[in-house]
């Protein structure tokens, strides 16, 4: 800020900038060319990477998006949320080590608003790498408006029609709604609409104990305010290993974050001027007293008025587009990536299915999707990430595997960070070195699951890995130790062998 | 430093195994057989802590501490009351479908505190009761004793438990119904597939098991192989009536172990976690350890070399991935003696040489946390707790005679349930 700015005009000026990046208001969208070799439907991460990759190979681009560009994970997702992350992880910090030296006197006290303009100011820096110019300026035709197909090879895009030779659908995903009676009536915050708060709620509820909820639960608590968190299942984060889901449940405990497993919200309603949630746990029942609900149970694929039918593009409301092994929807010129046709929505996995998507549409080999190696995280403090095969999978296909974990609190850096909850897990074929998949609980797992991506992808056995050396201390030395441990675990001979 | 450290370890062991279990007699109620969950007034019934006690009563008799005549008669009137009293769906009856509800009233026997219709407790009643049909051999009511026993077992609808899926819920309530909580990874639970499986009546068919095995973690853990499980007591439940000495069932033949040589590796994984005492609680080494389920401090938050932690009531504590709140159960290395007296016998006397409150009347308290409260030597727990005392009596017995693991060879739901669960080799 440049002195004699103000902070909330210093912030006016960020949020025009944001619009002309990812919505400019006086753009124009281009005459479209007779025939594109690719149409993209979807400005989000899946939807840009696809069209900057394609025209990297030098295809005739043209990207339809009919909001704004960098969809969710710019908007109201990965971006924002982490900015917010990253303030409350700050603050809990200061707040809560004394052993650093910091005292009663001299802790901080929180000023919310001041930590949602530094998001968005995050937010526009961010939006520049793939802003409307910078497409504009590599050849692709940006158009603002909505997308519709007419036919096979044909996209109605606003006021004009846009012939492709190939089309990929990467219209992302939306919040989840939710049929809990009088939740629409006391009104609810959403993913897209928690980060345009102005005021932190004194009370918040969090409906959902997936990534985004715990996430933001965690988050807000730290920030200051009340939140409980209600998860209709035994565990938060369900798909995860359980020692992890029960170490983030200790991990927002120990925050303060009230937390109702194995509980349902059943209605919601306004009573004395304050939003009261309805909860049942078995056959015990309680109503929470909120100032805001934030509803995150999951994502809805937008596959709504795109006119899938009449390009034969096969889809339901639930699992979004189909698509098989190729990506390559029911009719064979149009692909899906991304949210609107993936389990997994994550940024990462919705740009690499886009690139796949390129490749397998304008490539002369196909590839296939489920050969990916995907790492994913789940931002909370200790973060939880995940890469490749989970126990409880290899269990139920017969591969005997054996886990290598090595804890936190037994790393040297971890320690001396006082950061040392947590464990590195690695899944290995039992008789072979090969390493079938890892999870991570660290305060930096999500770059620490990135060197099991590269080991993993390398196709480097935990033999190897033990043979790569690292800067001591750090964290990931985690990984390093799982893989002396199998060393140490393997017969003399046979060590001596190798 | 307590006097029961004079002792010799025969000596010592025999002392602390009895008084464990005068609190079955002192605490339970003659008129119906039922024994209380813990010594605090009011405290009803666990059906958990009868399964112990039924088992401990023919160890009574052959260190004699109780004449035969008489552990039957209490047997007898024990399996009478759990024949007659209520089934059904009422809210306040005893059990449902042959199952017990977890707590009920020390004289009417009626479902306390709208508990759950609980599985792995009743699992554990019937472990008892099965016992007891098999030691009491004779004629008369020793006779009535092998009746109802087998019928008691044989009432037991264990198909309806797993609720159309192939894996059982923990449990039911009549004003839910099944439980959402299912078993997932290894614990406490095989005793429950076991005597399932067994069934000659309503029995789990094997995979039940399998499937619950496919949720197992083998890790390498702290130096160790281990099929993973935090609590130490779920690494004996099952023990303190099956002896696994040399028999597999397919995961274990996978791993080239069974499951008393992976309680012993739990039992290597929890004492190098005291060594290494990650959050430095005091007390905590090789030589002092036994994190498990068991009564704790209670919510609250503590300070503890500048860093913020936080205290459990009771709660089921593991090891190494928490929770741990430094209290540890002043029983559990003891009740670990099976599968290594040294350890065991070694922290025992450890523990009660540095801090003999844990031990009066010579019975441990359920949970003890000298982190806390320093000026008083420590938090411990009030009083004492059955399942504790049971577990106790009955492993020492198993370390000193083997007592319940031959009985419990030769019974036959035990044998079925093995052997319909996959396991075979060794005694099988």
């Amino acid at each position: 800020m440049s002195a004699g700015t103000s902070s909330s005009e210093s912030d006016q000026v960020d949020q025009e900038e944001f619009l002309r990046r990812v919505r400019p208001s006086n753009w124009q969208n281009p005459k479209p060319q007779e025939f594109y070799d690719l149409v993209v439907v979807g400005g989000g991460p899946a939807g840009l990477a696809a069209a900057e990759s394609a025209r990297r190979q030098g295809r005739s681009v043209a990207l339809v998006e009919r909001g704004h560009l960098g969809g969710n994970s710019l908007n109201s997702g990965s971006i924002p949320s982490k900015a917010i992350i990253r303030a409350a992880r700050v603050f809990a910090f200061i707040r809560d080590d004394a052993e650093f030296g910091i005292t009663e006197s001299n802790r901080p006290l929180i000023d919310f608003a001041a930590a949602m303009v530094r998001m968005r100011r995050i937010r526009t820096r961010i939006a520049e790498y793939h802003s409307a110019e910078r497409l504009s300026a590599q050849g692709i035709d940006v158009f603002f408006c909505s997308a519709r197909f007419e036919g096979p090879n044909t996209v109605h895009a606003g006021e004009t029609r846009l012939s492709f030779r190939k089309a990929i659908v990467a219209t992302g995903a939306r919040p989840q709604s939710s049929d809990i009676p009088g939740l629409e009536k006391i009104g609810y915050l959403t993913s897209d609409s928690i980060f345009g708060l102005t005021e932190l709620p004194r009370r918040l509820g969090v409906i959902g104990g997936g990534p985004l909820g715990c996430e933001l639960a965690q988050a807000f608590c730290r920030l200051g305010s009340r939140v409980t968190i209600v998860q209709n299942e035994p565990k938060f984060l369900p798909q995860e290993e359980r020692d992890a889901a029960e170490l983030l449940s200790m991990s927002m405990s120990r925050d303060g974050v009230e937390t109702r497993l194995n509980t349902t919200v059943v209605g919601a309603r306004m009573q004395g001027g304050e939003k009261l949630l309805d909860t049942v746990n078995d056959d015990l029942k309680s109503s929470i007293a909120v100032d805001e609900v934030l509803l995150s149970i999951g994502r809805a694929p937008n596959v709504e008025d795109l006119g899938l039918e009449s390009a034969g593009i096969d889809f339901d409301a639930v699992r979004g587009i189909y698509v098989d092994d190729f990506l390559r929807t029911s009719n064979a010129d149009v692909y899906a990536a991304g949210d609107v046709s993936s389990t997994y929505p994550f940024t990462n996995i919705a740009e690499a299915t886009a690139r796949l998507a390129v490749q397998n549409a304008f490539g002369a080999k196909m590839q296939r999707h489920s050969r990916l190696m995907i790492p994913w995280c789940t931002y909370c403090d200790p973060e939880i990430a995940h890469i490749g095969m989970h126990l409880r999978e290899a269990r139920r296909q017969s591969i005997p595997v054996k886990c290598f974990t090595v804890m936190m609190q037994d790393v040297d850096r971890a320690i001396t960070d006082e950061q040392d909850d947590g464990f590195v897990k690695i899944y290995v074929r039992e008789g072979t070195d090969r390493i079938l998949g890892a999870s991570i609980v660290a305060s930096r797992a999500s770059e620490l699951i990135n060197e099991m991506s590269v080991i993993m992808s390398a196709g480097i056995g935990m033999r190897g890995l033990a043979a790569i050396l690292h800067t001591y201390p750090a964290q990931s030395d985690a990984i390093r130790l799982a893989a002396m441990a199998y060393m140490n675990d393997q017969p003399v001979d046979r060590i001596q062998r190798d | 430093m307590h006097e029961l450290c004079d002792l010799a370890d025969d000596a010592l062991l025999a002392r602390l195994q009895r008084g464990a279990f005068t609190y079955l007699s002192e605490y339970g109620n003659p008129e119906n057989g039922l024994v209380a969950d813990t010594s605090r007034a009011g405290s009803p019934c666990s059906i958990a802590v009868v399964g112990f006690a039924l088992s401990c009563y023919p160890i009574a008799v052959e260190r004699g501490w109780m004449p035969r005549s008489e552990a039957a008669a209490l047997t007898l009137k024990t399996l009478q009351f759990f024949w007659q009293s209520p089934q059904g769906d009422q809210v306040d009856a005893t059990g449902f479908k042959g199952f017990y509800y977890h707590f009920l009233d020390m004289h009417s026997g009626r479902r306390v505190w709208r508990c759950e219709l609980s599985l792995v407790d009743t699992a554990l009643l019937m472990a008892g009761i099965l016992t007891a049909g098999c030691y009491f051999d004779g004629a008369a009511e020793e006779a009535e004793i092998r009746g109802l026993s087998d019928a008691l077992y044989r009432r037991v609808d264990w198909r309806w438990a797993r609720h159309g899926l192939e894996t059982v819920s923990q449990g039911w309530k009549p004003e839910c119904g099944f439980l959402h909580y299912g078993w997932e990874g290894y614990n406490e639970a095989t005793i429950l597939y076991v005597l399932g499986i067994g069934s000659p009546t309503h029995s789990l068919h094997g995979s039940s098991f399998n499937d619950w095995t496919l949720t197992y973690q083998w890790e390498n853990l702290l130096g160790h192989d281990v099929l993973y499980s935090g609590p130490l007591f779920t690494h004996l439940f099952s023990h303190a009536w099956i002896d696994y000495r040399g028999i597999q069932d397919g995961f274990m033949r996978e791993k080239h172990s069974d499951y008393f040589e992976n309680s012993k590796s739990a039992i290597a994984v929890h004492r190098e976690y005291g060594a290494r005492n990650p959050r430095s609680y005091v007390g905590y080494d090789r030589n002092l350890w036994g994190i498990t389920a068991g009564d704790g401090p209670g919510t609250r938050e503590m300070q503890q070399n500048s860093r913020d932690r936080r205290c459990f009531g009771y709660m089921s504590r593991g090891v190494p991935f928490g929770p741990d709140d430094g209290t540890i159960a002043p029983w559990a290395m003891l009740a670990t003696v099976p599968f290594g007296a040294a350890a065991a016998l070694q922290g025992t006397r450890r523990l009660l040489e540095r801090y003999p409150q844990v031990c009066t009347r010579d019975r441990f308290s359920s949970g003890f946390n000298p982190t806390l409260e320093t000026q008083r030597g420590g938090w411990l727990s009030e009083g004492w707790y059955g399942l504790d005392q049971g577990l106790l009596v009955m492993m020492v017995e198993n370390y000193r005679s083997g007592l319940i693991w031959d009985m419990t060879r030769n019974c036959p739901p035990i044998r079925a349930g093995l052997i319909g669960a996959g396991f075979s080799g060794g005694w099988l």
